[in-house]
């Protein structure tokens, strides 16, 4: 949707609506189309329910139909704004606006979920206590290892901004591999908490810690997805549009997810129940 | 120069002018698109990491001796502060539009409502 949008306000593109001929001039009808006919001959294969309007499927068509067209940019001749992103209404990118957005509704999830561990973290049921299980130097060492992710992600939007793709793959694949062990840390801590005897359903607080670090966990899997994703289409030149912006979406959510840990780290494991 | 060589130079230097003029303007707004993405160089990406590091180093520390009463308001404010400067710095709040910052710092004002209205709940209801 993006590149269309560029595609018709780069320099060589037509308007809608307007056709324009093999050399650039007005097409006025008379000219054959690239099947042999006309524009009058093409009547006929117009459907029962009338002539297209010029909303905004027909306009795509025409854009389509166009051999002018472009169906590729370089980067620089795009339409942009002060900002880097697509001409928009607010000037801003819409795709930057929705993930900010996106992370504003996030912050209301993970709010909920931490205050529900604050209310709960004091219902226990046995001897099997938040004090008795942490293993803080453990989890020091996550926390540690999620931090440097956050570097060497931004790290990464550094150098795909510097157009470097190379170092920008490298950043990327050891973000998720930091990523990885944070996630394996993770795993390793909730077996052995299972094991001392903390089930999910054990007491309120063992449900509220397992979900509110699970839903963490499964937002790290799936930053790391988007890493390993990223780091794919890069190799394979599938990312469309903006690189720059699309690498520094991903970091935003990888962020987010880091400043997330950042909050639990310091509630649940360092604030004594 | 010929009469005829004219026009061809001319379009050549016009040419040649604009594909200058498309590099600078090119360059220009590669720049700013730069400026404007990174907001801190490299090194300093590194030394606000190991800002963060000495922080977290530092709650760690405090949450094995006794400082008293501080001890609380002191991992609150550690928690703050490494909170503020991911966002700030990492995912370049600062140096980017107050749009942004609105609807990402109103949904955390929502959410810190969200758990004052539940603590408020707890206390009033809870039998």
């Amino acid at each position: 949707m993006a590149d269309d949008e560029g595609d018709r306000s780069g320099e060589g593109a037509t308007s809608p609506g307007e056709k324009t001929s093999g050399d650039g001039a007005p097409d006025l009808g008379n000219e054959p189309h690239e099947h042999g006919g006309t524009v009058t001959d093409t009547l006929d294969e117009i459907p029962m329910g009338g002539v297209p309007g010029p909303g905004p499927v027909a306009d795509e068509q025409r854009a389509a139909d166009d051999p002018n067209r472009l169906t590729s940019l370089p980067e620089h001749a795009e339409h942009r704004d002060a900002d880097g992103g697509h001409a928009t209404t607010t000037g801003l990118s819409n795709n930057k606006m929705a993930m900010w957005l996106f992370l504003g509704s996030e912050c209301l999830l993970f709010g909920g979920l931490i205050s529900t561990y604050m209310l709960y973290r004091g219902r226990l049921s046995g001897e099997v206590g938040p004090d008795q299980i942490y293993d803080i130097p453990f989890t020091s060492v996550s926390s540690f290892v999620l931090l440097m992710s956050s570097l060497t992600m931004v790290l990464a939007v550094s150098a795909v901004a510097r157009r470097d793709l190379r170092t920008t793959k490298v950043w990327l694949s050891i973000t998720a591999l930091l990523g990885t062990t944070f996630v394996g840390g993770q795993v390793y801590e909730f077996t052995s908490f299972y094991r001392e005897g903390l089930g999910f359903t054990t007491s309120l607080f063992s449900s509220s810690f397992y979900t509110l670090t699970g839903f963490h966990g499964a937002h790290v899997t799936i930053g790391i997805i988007m890493l390993l994703a990223l780091v794919g289409m890069l190799s394979r030149e599938r990312v469309t549009g903006d690189k720059s912006e699309v690498v520094e979406l991903v970091g935003l959510y990888w962020h987010f997810v880091d400043i997330v840990w950042i909050v639990i780290f310091t509630l649940v494991y360092l604030i004594p129940a | 120069m010929t009469a005829d060589a004219q026009p061809i130079s001319t379009t050549g230097d016009q040419h040649d002018d604009h594909a200058a003029g498309a590099h600078v303007v090119e360059h220009e707004e590669r720049d700013s698109h730069d400026s404007h993405r990174h907001g801190a160089t490299d090194k300093q990406y590194i030394v606000i990491a190991a800002i963060l590091a000495a922080i977290t180093a530092a709650e760690v520390t405090i949450s094995y001796i006794d400082i008293g009463p501080i001890f609380l308001p002191a991992l609150i404010i550690m928690m703050a502060a490494k909170f503020l400067i991911v966002v700030s710095y990492f995912m370049h709040l600062k140096f980017d539009s107050r749009i942004f910052s609105f609807l990402f710092y109103l949904g955390l004002l929502l959410a810190v409502f969200v758990y004052i209205a539940a603590l408020a709940t707890f206390h009033f209801f809870d039998g």
